[in-house]
């Protein structure tokens, strides 16, 4: 249980920090850093277990089918990681309390970091990759909000877009490449995929997902060519720079590759992509720190060329090389994230980040001085620091590749470049801020120290810079063995953690890398001037019209294709549905199964041929509108007759209501609009749509005719067979409707009451003036409602009430139920409005429809939710049987309060869709508006 | 027998079809009307075409399908409501561009200042 708690703590953490917020700036630092202390106390036991290289694993089912789980996974690398997220975090939100001002949104600050850390955890400790992957995409949204933190500078907007642009795409990448490796193996938990490292590595997609998975790493990690976001990332407040460029973000893409180094490593294509990207991102950010003005920008680019060196350290391949990339990892997080908060204090003591303008601050803040003094001698690798140590592996390392002739020059040729640039920034960053004279020009001034605490966490990482750099054997030598050991998978090559090795060859570049970096320096001024002599390529130019240019294709291409016709979108929809069902039907070949046909009787070929006839017809004659009409309400009815032919009550007795109720809502939306349609089309173009419609039909003919002669078996054997003993109904059609699948019956009506919600809803305030005749040259008659016709329909109410009331009591055992009970009531209702008129029948029937609506969901959910009350789940239903007086045993089932549900809604939609239509003309909404006065 | 159906259904698709691809929202109406008795039809023909059946227990030794007859009760039902909400969409079309074009164009025409003062005022 508490390696999910670990992870989940920091989000609780972001719900309550807000609450915080009001009892100020310490009150929700100190809310803050709660998640993250329970966490280290909960990380803590498990220490002995990794010590003796052991796995901590929790497990829990998420989508078995999938592959998704929740599981979480602590071993060395993941320990060591989760120790930076959390204690460099702890750092992080102490030194915020004193770096935002109390007028900032400090919730939204403190409640995004915590997401940011839980995110960051997520990562380290999830065991299973598709887990892995969505904490990832959790941290590229939180880096992006935090790096916006301040949202009304457009710089700030733009960098997190950028950053999120970038990661997020390389996130896309890895996606793919997970699933490729997912795919490989047949498992996404960590242990599968890190056993079989073999069988990814012989497999055909292995470069594939290789690839895959290095953009996702690179482009988190800013390696070249994709490094750009992370100097624009530098618009973030500093303690969200801090955070993300020293131990976490940045760190992501690393991680990922040191996770994955069983999985993938110690190939030829591991080896050229990662080494040479490393070297490429090594050499290009030290070159571009030393000219950076900008204080945070000079720290970016460092920070993006040792981000190359550790990934050029995983690409080398060897053993040794990767103990060397972890140990890195620790030493860089450590002097990193205490040179961003001395410049971030800098920053804020001096209103500035310009170097030009910041120089001789030693003199007013000493103590700050030699605490950024020592971290940057960290960072160009000074002796008896720990950036010393790491630095003479990766030097060692650097001669132990076996590349070819000239070739074998390259890397401890770039490693001592590197090393020279690195101190020649580092010392611009001691001599240019520190000595050099005095400040110009400040903003604010003088400067002075910063408050007590707001250096603390820079003392302790600081303090660590020492001390690792010191007696690393004692201070990070377990932590550090138990992470190589469990990157490599359990073989850990020989090494000793001293300070002193001996007069070697990695000592000399290392003595060469302080000289030259020193000399670099000295003659600075030449190096700005040959350096000012090339065009800087402003990154975020090109980015931004990349940006603009694909917006600009994707919007031609969108034009192009949607033209807001949508004759257009209908055409290619059908075409490409036709184009998509043909190629298997086409590979069918045979359309007539082994079933074969069986004998047509004279009844029922004449009314299929009076069916296709009429169907023809209407699309024939569909001009005119009104024959169109009544040839489609033969088509309807001939329908029915099929459904009662091949034994289906229920569904002759539905299409035939169903049936009158369109016919008469289709007869309405005529008299309103013109009563034929114009000729508009080409002939070329009906002829196209006719060949469309053939091929079409003749598919749909084929396909059908494949259906119905191949065997079959039903899973219906399931519903027979209950209906009765469980459902208590011998109507198995109603029973699967009322009882079955009642659920989907009550979002069946949903829909119903939506669709009729929607058309009162369309037509509330719509008055349409109908035509004065029927287009043909006759005026409309002027008796509306004939009086044989009112005559005969008025008795027929009760009669027909007495019908679907009957109909809807047997709909359980025999063919009706609610649906065909609550369509012949609308049928018998909407006969009144016809035969005597909106006035007169609302007159008489003061129904609200849509309360009738709202009633039959109602007593739907409730006969759903009764079942609750007596510990069953939704929609269980029960009956028994009772004896009434004349009418004797009778069911009563809870399915049908359920049924009643459905009959009330069917009702309610259905005469609300159509009263709606029949009060449009403006003579009924006048009507109507005199009633509601 | 299954070819006869078969070619009902081909009917109904090619009809409706060809009316789905018309410029005035009628024929569009009453193209997806014929269209979903075809699908209707074919839905139900998954469960075969039985004849002298019923699907009420009890009442002969074998019985039709009932699980597609469900199914394609609740898709009649919902084909109406369907069907009333595109007559009323175009309805509204109909109102709204005083044209019963399918692409609901109309050329532009200035509201009248009345007009343009109760839009204003909701």
């Amino acid at each position: 249980m508490s390696l999910p708690l670990v992870v989940l703590l920091p989000f609780l953490g972001a719900i309550a920090a807000p609450l915080f917020a009001q009892g100020g700036r310490t009150a929700i630092a100190v809310a803050s850093s709660v998640p993250a202390l329970i966490a280290l106390a909960a990380l803590f036991p498990h220490w002995e277990t990794l010590a003796n290289g052991g796995v901590v694993l929790h497990s829990y089912e998420w989508l078995p089918a999938l592959g998704l789980s929740l599981s979480f996974r602590l071993d060395g690398l993941s320990l060591l990681f989760a120790l930076l997220i959390l204690i460099i975090g702890l750092l992080i939100i102490l030194y915020a309390r004193y770096y935002l001002k109390a007028y900032e949104n400090i919730g939204k600050f403190y409640a995004l970091l915590l997401c940011f850390k839980g995110s960051m955890l997520g990562i380290v400790l999830s065991s299973n990759l598709l887990l892995m992957m969505i904490f990832w995409e959790l941290t590229s949204l939180t880096s992006f909000l935090l790096i916006g933190f301040w949202s009304h500078k457009q710089d700030a907007r733009r960098g997190a877009r950028m950053a999120l642009a970038v990661t997020g795409g390389g996130g896309l990448a890895l996606l793919a490449g997970i699933l490729i490796i997912g795919n490989i193996v047949g498992s996404f938990e960590l242990d599968d995929v890190l056993a079989a490292g073999d069988q990814i590595k012989a497999h055909a997609m292995y470069p594939v997902a290789l690839t895959l998975v290095l953009l996702g790493a690179f482009t988190k990690s800013a390696q070249f060519p994709f490094h750009f976001w992370l100097p624009h990332a530098m618009q973030a407040p500093t303690p969200v720079s801090a955070y993300l460029h020293s131990a976490t973000m940045v760190k992501a893409g690393i991680f990922l590759m040191a996770r994955l180094y069983p999985a993938l490593a110690g190939t030829e294509q591991w080896f050229y992509m990662v080494s040479f990207t490393g070297m490429a991102t090594l050499l290009i950010g030290a070159y571009v720190a030393m000219f950076k003005h900008d204080l945070k920008g000079l720290l970016a680019h460092s920070t993006v060329s040792h981000l190359g060196l550790i990934t050029l350290l995983f690409g080398m391949g060897t053993q040794l090389a990767a103990v060397a990339a972890v140990f890195h990892v620790i030493n860089h997080a450590t002097f990193k994230a205490s040179l961003f908060m001395a410049a971030g204090i800098i920053d804020h003591e001096t209103g500035t980040r310009d170097m030009r303008r910041i120089n001789g601050l030693w003199r007013f803040m000493p103590h700050t001085a030699t605490l950024a003094m020592v971290a940057a001698s960290s960072m160009a690798g000074v002796p008896l620091l720990n950036g010393f140590l790491s630095k003479e592996m990766f030097f060692a390392e650097s001669l132990e590749l076996n590349l070819p002739g000239l070739l074998a020059w390259l890397p401890p040729t770039v490693a001592t470049l590197a090393g020279i640039f690195a101190v020649a920034y580092s010392a611009r960053f001691i001599h240019d801020v520190f000595f050099n004279g005095k400040p110009v020009n400040l903003p604010i001034y003088p400067p002075h120290e910063p408050p007590r605490y707001m250096k603390f966490p820079v003392e302790i990482l600081v303090f660590a810079c020492i001390m690792v750099g010191l007696f690393p054997a004692v201070s990070v030598g377990p932590l550090l063995f138990m992470a190589a050991s469990a990157t490599l998978g359990g073989e850990v090559p020989d090494y000793t953690l001293t300070i002193f090795h001996g007069f070697n060859l990695p000592l000399l570049m290392s003595f060469v890398a302080f000289l030259g970096g020193l000399l670099m320096y000295s003659q600075r001024r030449r190096f700005f001037d040959f350096h000012a002599r090339f065009r800087e390529i402003d990154e975020k130019a090109v980015f931004e019209s990349t940006v603009s240019r694909i917006v600009d294709f994707a919007n031609s291409v969108t034009s192009r294709v949607e033209n807001g016709s949508l004759q257009r979108y209908a055409l290619l929809l059908l075409v490409s549905v036709i184009a998509v069902a043909a190629m298997p039907l086409l590979d069918l070949g045979v359309f007539v199964g082994e079933n074969g046909l069986s004998a047509v009787d004279a009844p029922t070929a004449i009314a299929a041929a009076v069916l296709i006839l009429c169907a023809f017809a209407t699309a024939g004659l569909h001009r005119q509108r009104f024959y169109a009409l009544v040839l489609l309400s033969v088509v309807g009815l001939v329908v029915a007759l099929a459904f009662a032919r091949f034994s289906a009550p229920d569904l002759a007795m539905t299409q035939l209501s169903v049936e009158v109720v369109t016919i008469v809502l289709l007869m309405l939306a005529i008299y309103y609009m013109r009563p034929w349609t114009p000729i508009e089309t080409s002939l070329r173009r009906r002829v196209r749509d006719t060949a469309i419609a053939a091929v079409a039909g003749i598919g749909m003919t084929l396909v059908t005719l494949a259906m119905l002669t191949q065997p079959f078996s039903s899973i219906s054997e399931f519903f027979l067979e209950n209906s009765k003993p469980g459902g208590g109904g011998t109507n198995v059609v109603n029973v699967i409707l009322v009882d079955f699948r009642g659920f989907d019956t009550l979002g069946e009506i949903a829909v119903l009451a939506i669709a009729a919600l929607g058309i009162h809803a369309m037509l509330k305030d719509t008055a349409l003036t109908p035509p004065p005749g029927d287009g043909a040259g006759h005026a409309w008659a002027r008796d509306a409602h004939p009086l044989m016709l009112s005559l005969i329909a008025r008795p027929m109410l009760p009669l027909a009430l007495m019908v679907s009331a009957f109909i809807f009591l047997r709909g359980h055992n025999l063919p009706g139920g609610g649906f065909i009970a609550g369509l012949i009531t609308s049928v018998a209702l909407i006969l009144q409005y016809v035969a005597s008129g909106m006035e007169w029948t609302e007159d008489r029937i003061r129904l609200r429809y849509h309360n009738v609506i709202g009633l039959g969901l109602l007593f739907a959910t409730i006969a759903g939710v009764g079942s609750f009350a007596f510990g069953y789940p939704f929609l269980t239903s029960t009956f028994d049987y009772i004896t009434w007086p004349v009418v004797g045993k009778f069911e009563v089932a809870s399915a049908l309060i359920f049924d009643l549900g459905v009959y009330l809604a069917v009702i309610g939609a259905t005469l609300l869709s159509l009263v709606t239509v029949g009060r449009l003309s403006p003579h009924s909404a006048i009507k109507s508006i005199k009633e509601d006065a | 027998m299954e070819l006869v159906f078969a070619l009902v259904i081909g009917a109904l698709t090619a009809s409706g079809v060809y009316l789905i691809l018309r410029a005035r929202t009628f024929p569009v109406v009453v193209g997806l009307t014929l269209l979903s008795y075809g699908v209707n039809l074919f839905l139900f023909a998954s469960g075969r075409l039985a004849t002298g059946q019923q699907p009420i227990i009890g009442t002969a030794g074998s019985y039709s399908d009932p699980l597609p007859q469900a199914l394609v009760l609740t898709a009649i039902v919902i084909g109406f409501a369907m069907t009333a909400f595109v007559v009323v969409l175009s309805l509204r079309n109909l109102a709204d561009n005083e044209d019963d074009h399918v692409d609901g164009k109309q050329p532009y025409k200035t509201p009248a200042p009345e007009e343009e003062s109760e839009v204003n005022g909701k």
